[in-house]
């Protein structure tokens, strides 16, 4: 099998890694050593989400069992204690996207929350009546549904850039449609149906010469290479913990100060509120006019030591080992016949998604659970990209820091199978 | 939960690979649509009534092996049989996927219908198994309505 691979590939993902230590890595996730059907596990669903390693949970039972309290409210110790570490993770995780001001991050259940944060409150007071809002033909539904929810509601209009065959977004369509009537471009960093790494620097650049805000779905690229929101100068971030090797029902938003000082609060309740009286309330300051009611404290505290591990490995060596392994992958997923791969994009992440002549996706997957291997099926919550593609769903294979050159071996093989059980 | 191989018995993979009625039936007494949203599958299932028995039953659409050949099956058992016949057999057939793995099956009622038991092991496959039954339930109940697996 390895033989028909370009050398040159194979020897870059070996040299990778070893600088990352991939097995030094593995021996952090316990879960990576199980079995599935006598099998090991080989874990290809990292997009849907990660797996999480032994520091991460640690540091959920350590909070547990020795700093649990409510956060900004009591005066006795515990609370000061676990007041410090929700504070203290927050400024780790703004550090490690590059916003420095720990004010600038909200706190969220994920992704989805950040984004329709966003659309609730920056939407409603800005987006209105013949005003637009920007997204691509390869979102997730969660950067679809709240921006149709809202024009809905304030008679906005969604418009969408087109993509091409290949899965990059249409530059000259974005050129296009970006115009007067854009009040905020919101696009994915990195498609989690395609793989494509969107041109965020040129889309975020020409958005600005039009004073237009940009909000990223960075979902899928906060675990996989380096994000700096200053550098980028973008208006608004949203990640998930669970993508990031993280705890799951934790996210964030970074938005940069001046937008969430004038942005109206999303929820209402305690922590949000400077005073309250029956006639009149004064909403706190940054960052907590956006985190109403008891935060979840032990997944922020996890979240801080999530970005801890990252940064002992640290982002660039990741990018590097993982875009390696993808090369790999790709070579080795096209010898398979009757693959097709959905999403050939000049600049991807690590995601194949493909269809087989033979089975449908479900099918796939479902022989491949035989073989412990785990890959998704379906439409990845982004039916547009499927309608753009013809297909009614792929199988995709997602790739994590953890994987490894034998496990893409043993995705080949079991697809091998795929082919002889359908023949 | 067993290996697949459970699941894909010869019958199944044979239908999936030549299913069996699959074309349009033009001018159908009735043509019900069935969907999972979840993993894109979607039928059509076609039918013509004689009084009370079902003379012509085809279907047309994609999806993975489960759907496409339980669909198949369907219209090879149902021909000529009768609505409260074609209800009953559905009844069983649903009874029988989504009963215990360990649960005898009723071979005799069943007849051909039994080779998807292994769908007992993988109850998400369930949804695929019944996709085109209930279609066809839809057409012969005469709602004709469009039929989704997450409703
Ligand atoms: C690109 C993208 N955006 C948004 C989301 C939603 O993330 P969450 O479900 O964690 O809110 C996902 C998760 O699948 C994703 O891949």
């Amino acid at each position: 099998m390895a033989s028909q691979k370009d050398s040159t590939t194979i020897d870059r993902l070996d040299e990778c890694a070893q600088a990352i230590n991939v097995a030094k890595i593995r021996a952090d996730f316990p879960i990576l050593g199980t079995a599935h059907r006598g099998k090991p596990l080989v874990y290809l669903d990292n997009a849907a989400t990660s797996q999480t390693p032994r520091q991460v949970v640690d540091s959920i039972q350590d909070y547990y069992y020795t700093k649990n309290a409510n956060v900004h409210r009591g005066v006795h110790h515990l609370s000061q204690v676990a007041t410090d570490v929700y504070e203290s993770s927050r400024n780790k995780i703004a550090q490690f996207i590059g916003a420095h001001v720990g004010c600038e991050i909200i706190f969220t259940k994920g992704t989805t929350e950040a984004i329709n944060l966003v659309a609730q409150t920056y939407g409603r007071k800005h987006i209105g009546k013949g005003d637009e809002i920007l997204v691509s033909h390869m979102e997730h539904h969660s950067n679809i549904v709240p921006w149709q929810m809202l024009c809905e509601e304030t008679g906005g209009t969604l418009k969408v850039v087109p993509i091409d065959d290949h899965g990059d977004m249409i530059m000259e369509e974005f050129d296009t449609l970006l115009s007067e009537r854009t009040k905020l471009v919101s696009i994915v960093h990195v498609s989690n149906a395609l793989g494509t790494v969107n041109p965020v620097e040129e889309i975020i650049e020409k958005a600005h010469a039009l004073g237009v805000p940009v909000l990223l779905d960075g979902a899928q690229s906060a675990a996989h290479m380096p994000v700096d929101v200053k550098a980028l100068d973008v208006d608004f971030y949203a990640c998930s913990a669970h993508k990031m090797y993280g705890p799951t029902g934790m996210g964030i938003l970074y938005g940069k100060a001046t937008l969430l000082e004038e942005m109206p609060p999303f929820h209402g309740g305690g922590d949000m509120i400077l005073s309250v009286t029956f006639e009149k309330t004064v909403f706190n300051t940054l960052p907590y006019k956006f985190e109403a009611g008891t935060p979840h404290i032990a997944g922020v505290v996890a979240l801080g030591a999530t970005v801890d591990y990252l940064n002992t490995i640290g982002m660039d060596k990741i990018a590097a080992y993982e875009a390696a392994l993808l090369d790999y992958g790709t070579q080795a997923l096209q010898q398979v016949e009757g693959v097709k791969l959905i999403g050939t994009a000049k600049n991807k992440a690590g995601v194949l998604s493909f269809t087989m002549e033979s089975a449908h996706p479900h099918d796939i997957g479902q022989i491949l659970d035989d073989h412990g291997v785990a890959i998704r099926t379906g439409h990845h919550c982004a039916q547009p990209v499927m309608q753009h593609f013809g297909v009614a769903a792929t199988a995709r294979a997602s790739l994590a820091m953890y994987n490894t050159r034998e496990e893409i071996d043993a995705l080949i093989v079991a697809l091998e199978d795929v082919n002889k059980v359908f023949a | 939960m067993s290996d697949s191989r459970a699941l894909y018995e010869q019958v199944i993979l044979d239908h999936n690979k030549k299913p069996r009625n699959f074309k349009k039936l033009e001018g159908a007494d009735h043509s019900v649509e069935g969907f999972n949203p979840l993993c894109g599958d979607h039928f059509t299932v076609h039918l013509n009534l004689d009084g009370d028995t079902l003379t012509e039953i085809t279907f047309e659409g994609s999806g993975c092996a489960i759907s496409k050949s339980s669909a198949s099956v369907m219209t090879t058992v149902l021909k000529g049989k009768t609505r409260a016949e074609a209800e009953a057999l559905f009844e069983q057939f649903h009874a029988m996927i989504t009963a215990d793995p360990d649960a005898p099956v009723d071979d005799e009622a069943l007849g051909k219908l039994r080779v998807f038991a292994g769908v007992r092991e993988f109850p998400v496959r369930i949804k695929c198994a019944t996709l085109a039954w209930h279609a066809l339930h839809s057409a012969l109940t005469s709602d004709d309505n469009a039929v989704s697996t997450e409703e």
